[in-house]
């Protein structure tokens, strides 16, 4: 295969990286003055690269020595990933201009570009060089995006916590791997794959070798995803940094995460099911019990987000412990409308400020929030039903799905603890949207703005029973994607 | 796979040392009680330890993949490297102290 064709698919990442290179040169001549040009610039090329992933992009072929691997899976996570990063470029602007402290600089569409450049190869990884590079671009920029606000203490402490901590998590990843290398003798997936076929899983050295080479690749992944038990960097990572970014990184790299452990488990590690398995329920369980539990106290709408966001990777997590095709199909599927109802959730909190303009995070705030922001309450009551999963909203065909394949592979306690989990999370949802309609008004909001409000009421659309209408697009689509795995 | 690297010293005397290096780094950033710099040089000693079982696969296995991770790792760690401390000066001058005892501004 000649050196173009290779280039042609990975054009996505290609495009994000020169652009990203171009931009930032734009921003060391523009300076500040340049932030509204390169944002709307840095928007544009994610748009270039989600057309670039029509054709030679999602052919299923592979790259550079079969490092890199161009299917539909891949393809179906990036436009998740650079529609996120779209928005969260979009609705940083504002928030910037009206909130007292740092402005907005130009290099924050530019690390937001380079992040996904560095998902984009985690999603499409086919070796565990490629992952590694992918995760570390993807992880180095979300620590800089993270500590933005350089004069606010709060968003420092909360880069220097996702630092130290996602350094922890590279680091125990890296341990797996070169466990995994040594005991296998390669690096790519499908010879990993293979190896972990010949060698039973018992008894010998060999075998703990693999053993604990699988354990620490799914430990520095699942630290990545925040399941439990590696979760705790993520509420105070989301309180702290700016809400943009927290919406950010509730979404795109969370999908990316997840699509990485999806693509390491059944490709990598196909043959030990049985063993990865366990600690992908464990997670799970874990994961939607304590998201549930632990967000119940909390205050603040940031951090009550980020519970539910722990709480959400969970549910996907069934999806993967399923292991089958349609397991699989569900958690793309689960990670799509996931991504509707969170960014939408973080967009209604950007306009929870008030009249001086600047950012209230407590939940007290959205106090009778049904009769000063009727329209605003609707939209949020809406993404907290849904992410609650109670039906006819989409949330809750996103549930039915995980719970439905789970239950087609016979894990019966799974689905049982798993939706008995679930009704604890529906109670904080719940508080949220009794706090906006039964208790008194207080200070009301400053007034939005028409972008987010329009975003706002897209991702309410998409939620809203509404989104049913997508199901025969949305589980062909997963399915074909699924499929590319196996 | 067990066979001799260098001069007496087998596989299993690399993947000891490393182990334990890797244990001292994950235990540095757990115990330490004193300040950041101390957790930065943790996650060197981690991403060291992680350098020693590549090479020492690497020779064992007679495959080059090994060393060229490890190079790749090296790069990383020196980005990474940066960033931590570009963070920890910006957390400096917002609070004055590096101290990890200094009590949070956000609980839970």
């Amino acid at each position: 295969m000649d050196y173009a064709s290779q280039l042609a698919m990975t054009l996505p990442e290609v495009i994000l990286a020169v652009g990203s290179i171009v931009l930032m040169l734009v921003a060391a001549w523009g300076g500040p003055a340049s932030t509204k040009a390169v944002s709307w610039a840095a928007v544009a090329v994610l748009a270039g690269a989600l057309i670039a992933l029509v054709g030679p992009a999602t052919s299923g072929g592979e790259a550079f020595g079969g490092l890199y691997r161009a299917d539909g899976f891949a393809g179906f996570a990036k436009v998740l990933i650079f529609i996120a990063a779209a928005v969260a470029i979009v609705m940083a602007p504002d928030f910037f201009a009206r909130t007292a402290g740092d402005n907005l600089r130009p290099e924050y569409p530019v690390l937001i570009l380079l992040s996904a450049a560095g998902m984009g190869m985690m999603v499409s990884a086919a070796d565990l060089l490629t992952l590694y590079v992918g995760l570390e671009l993807q992880s180095l920029s979300a620590y800089v995006l993270a500590s933005f606000m350089r004069q606010d203490a709060r968003s420092a402490e909360a880069g220097l916590k996702y630092f130290v901590l996602g350094a922890l998590a590279s680091g125990i990843l890296l341990y797996g791997i070169s466990l995994v290398y040594g005991f296998t003798g390669s690096t790519m997936f499908n010879e990993i794959a293979g190896a972990y076929a010949a060698t039973p899983l018992t008894g010998d050295a060999k075998s703990y070798g693999l053993l604990f080479g699988l354990v620490f690749v799914f430990a520095g992944l699942a630290f990545k995803m925040s399941a439990v038990p590696f979760h705790m960097w993520t509420p105070d990572v989301y309180e702290g940094a700016p809400t943009p970014v927290t919406a950010f990184f509730a979404s795109a790299p969370k999908v990316a995460s997840v699509a990485l452990g999806v693509r390491v488990a059944v490709e990598a590690m196909g043959p030990a099911e049985g063993q990865w398995r366990q600690i992908v329920i464990f997670a799970a369980l874990a994961s939607i019990l304590l998201g549930a539990v632990a967000a119940i106290g909390q205050q603040n709408i940031k951090r009550l987000l980020a519970y539910s966001s722990i709480n959400n990777v969970g549910f996907a997590l069934i999806g993967l412990a399923a292991g089958t095709p349609e397991g699989v199909a569900s958690v793309l599927n689960y990670m799509a409308i996931y991504i509707a109802m969170t960014l939408g959730s973080f967009l209604v909190v950007l306009q929870m400020r008030d009249h001086e303009g600047q950012p209230v995070e407590t939940i007290a705030s959205l106090s009778g929030l049904s009769r000063t922001r009727p329209g605003l309450a609707a939209a949020l009551a809406i993404f907290m039903f849904s992410l609650a999963g109670i039906p006819p909203l989409f949330g809750f065909y996103a549930k039915f799905e995980v719970f439905y394949a789970a239950v087609q592979a016979g894990l019966f306690p799974l689905a049982v603890f798993g939706i008995a989990f679930s009704v604890i999370g529906a109670y904080y949802y719940l508080r949220v949207i009794k706090t906006m309609y039964f208790d008194e008004p207080v200070a009301e909001f400053g007034r939005g703005y028409a972008l987010e409000g329009g975003l706002i009421a897209v991702a309410a659309v998409i939620v809203s029973p509404l989104g049913y209408l997508a199901i025969p697009l949305l589980s062909g689509w997963t399915l074909a994607a699924a499929r590319a795995l196996f | 796979m067990s066979g001799e690297i260098a001069g007496g010293v087998g596989l299993v005397h690399y993947l000891v040392v490393a182990a334990l290096l890797f244990t001292m780094g994950v235990l540095g950033i757990f115990l330490n009680r004193k300040n950041i710099i101390v957790i930065l040089m943790a996650i060197e000693l981690i991403l060291l330890a992680v350098n020693i079982n590549l090479v020492a696969f690497s020779a064992a296995l007679h495959d080059l993949v090994g060393q060229v991770f490890a190079m790749f790792v090296l790069t990383v760690a020196a980005g990474e490297a940066a960033i931590g401390l570009a963070i920890l000066v910006i957390f400096f001058r917002g609070r004055g102290s590096i101290s990890v005892d200094d009590p949070s501004r956000m609980k839970g």
